[in-house]
């Protein structure tokens, strides 16, 4: 089963980071990357520029209609995300734990919908 | 039908209230599906009364009902097989559809497995709640949301929810791993603690208390504590908390089944070996550096259990623990039963005074016991109005037999039969 893991930081705390504290979350988060991928969890994983880079897109009467900024004005914004592998919510939650970002931000894991894979719950227990 | 229908039928009946919750942990673990789980037992327990008449009761009657309950969701699935994704789910799962079905000792973990996934903490501390009490002990929506305070509805979507969650975030059916154990812990003694208490002192019907849930609490306590990787204080504290509740149960109700206070029960019938056995535990969970909420409510259970009567208990011991406990886990009702002690420390003047402080929070506006409580102390120091306006207002909240026709009895006392209380609210309108 595959959850996507959002990241979401205040942009102001990650601003206000050292370039030193900044560089080392950036090295860690490629270095969990890597060990995700070792463990057969990683599938994608992108940080985002800035929430003030963000278009928001809507197609009412099919009529375009683009506006500056997030969909959505919260104190925590969108910055990054991560798509893993894990074969059920315990996994997943053990495996979003480590994303360096949760000791800065939150992350939520959300469940993909993929109805060819879903199945029962592993009945080893 | 031939034989002994009617005791049969009482017997598919016992086996359904001792069995059934067991069953349904055992079937969401096969069918890993808590709707269909659900329905499967009810198929079985249908299929026990159709046949057991006819053909005598099996060996091991649980053991056929989950078999049974199994091989109905089979044909479930199969007349739902339309839909590509379910003859999908069922080609996958080979031990569904063939095998006979066996007692492996991993089947008594089940409901420890079926707790951990009630109170897993992806669940919102309200649901875990609800979820454990419908699934886990069965209780109806109506007798989870007394519990709660709060409406039927609210707990039915609550649980609704919980179980969609389970299904479709994919929550696996397992105990947590070592490193998890803790926390997960926290989150399962709570809960378990409320089921006690919907045991100890029913929300509703005839019987003051419920005998099976309170030791339904009480063996997932003992087997939470035997799985342990390592002993816990607060387990301890709450194992010790149940049975220091417990060792009074029979005191509690009086022969025709009206309510005792602890005050005027014959202390000869408390359970002597579950207060030594309580008592043993409380020394030991306080001998250990947490010392946390179970084990200090343990601690005042542990003087009342040890104290000859009412006038000769340690009133303040019990409101000094209070204190301690207010400051580890405050509550409106533990200052609710802090302001009991201090009434009877202090006297009733002082216990009501905090009673009125906290009643004005309006935490405890639903809280029969807190107006109870009120009404008592208010009939005590002859303010027969005010003992009359609460006794009231509690008994507008109680839905328990035996603590209504307290209530009544007491505002008989005062003076006020049912026809006098009309009136009265009659002239209050006007």
């Amino acid at each position: 089963m595959k959850y996507l893991c959002l990241v979401y930081t205040e942009e102001a705390k990650l601003a206000a980071m050292s370039d030193p504290e900044f560089e080392q979350l950036d090295a860690d988060s490629l270095a969990y990357d890597k060990e995700m991928r070792d463990a057969g969890h990683f599938l994608v994983a992108q940080a985002l520029q800035s929430v003030h880079t963000a278009t928001t897109l809507r197609v009412r009467k099919n009529k375009l209609s683009a506006t500056d900024g997030p969909f959505a004005e919260t104190k925590e914004q969108l910055c990054g995300f991560v798509l893993i592998q894990a074969k059920d919510l315990n996994e997943a939650l053990r495996v979003a734990s480590k994303i360096p970002s949760a000791r800065v931000g939150s992350i939520e894991v959300r469940p993909v919908r993929d109805l060819a894979e879903s199945e029962p719950w592993d009945r080893r227990g | 039908m031939t034989g002994e229908p009617i005791s049969i039928s009482d017997k598919v009946e016992d086996i359904y209230r001792a069995e059934s919750r067991r069953i349904l942990a055992t079937l969401i673990r096969l069918l890993g599906d808590f709707d269909l789980a659900e329905e499967a037992l009810q198929n079985a327990f249908a299929a026990a009364i159709a046949t057991w008449p006819r053909d005598g009761m099996p060996e091991n009657p649980r053991a056929w009902l989950v078999s049974t309950g199994r091989f109905k969701a089979v044909d479930t699935l199969r007349r739902r097989a339309r839909y590509g994704a379910i003859e999908a789910q069922l080609a996958k799962s080979p031990e569904m559809t063939t095998g006979e079905f066996e007692e492996a000792p991993e089947l008594e973990d089940d409901r420890l497995r079926l707790i951990f996934v009630c109170c897993h903490p992806a669940l919102s501390p309200d649901a875990q709640i609800a979820l454990t009490l419908r699934e886990v002990c069965g209780l109806t929506t109506e007798e989870i949301a007394r519990a709660f305070l709060s409406a039927a509805p609210t707990v039915a979507q609550r649980i609704v929810r919980a179980k969609s969650k389970i299904r479709d975030a994919k929550i696996p059916y397992e105990v947590p791993v070592r490193g998890e154990w803790h926390e997960r812990l926290e989150i399962v003694l709570h809960v378990i603690y409320l089921i006690f208490n919907e045991g100890y002192s029913a929300s509703a019907g005839e019987s003051l208390t419920r005998g099976e849930l309170t030791q339904e609490a009480i063996r997932l306590t003992r087997l939470l504590i035997a799985l342990l990787p390592e002993p816990d204080s607060e387990a301890t504290g709450l194992l010790a908390l149940l049975l220091l509740q417990e060792s009074r149960r029979t005191a509690r109700t009086s022969p025709d089944g009206e309510m005792v206070l602890l005050e005027d029960q014959d202390r000869s019938l408390w359970n002597r070996d579950l207060i030594a056995e309580g008592v043993s535990l409380v020394r030991r969970a306080l001998a250990s550096r947490n010392v946390g909420a179970y084990t200090l409510q343990a601690s005042i259970a542990a003087i009342h259990a040890e104290a000859p009567n009412s006038s000769a208990t340690d009133w303040n011991e019990i409101a000094g623990l209070y204190d301690v406990l207010l400051r580890v886990d405050p509550s409106p009702v533990a200052e609710l039963n802090r302001a009991v002690a201090v009434a009877m420390r202090d006297g009733e003047v002082a216990g009501l005074r905090l009673m009125d402080e906290l009643l004005e929070t309006g935490e405890l506006r639903n809280y029969s016991y807190a107006h109870a409580s009120r009404a008592e102390l208010c009939r005590r120091l002859g303010q027969n109005d005010e003992a009359r306006k609460s006794y009231a207002r509690a008994l507008e909240l109680m839905k328990l037999g035996p603590e209504r026709r307290f209530i009544e009895r007491r505002l008989q006392e005062l003076g006020v039969t049912a026809l006098n209380r009309k009136r009265d609210a009659l002239n209050r309108t006007h």
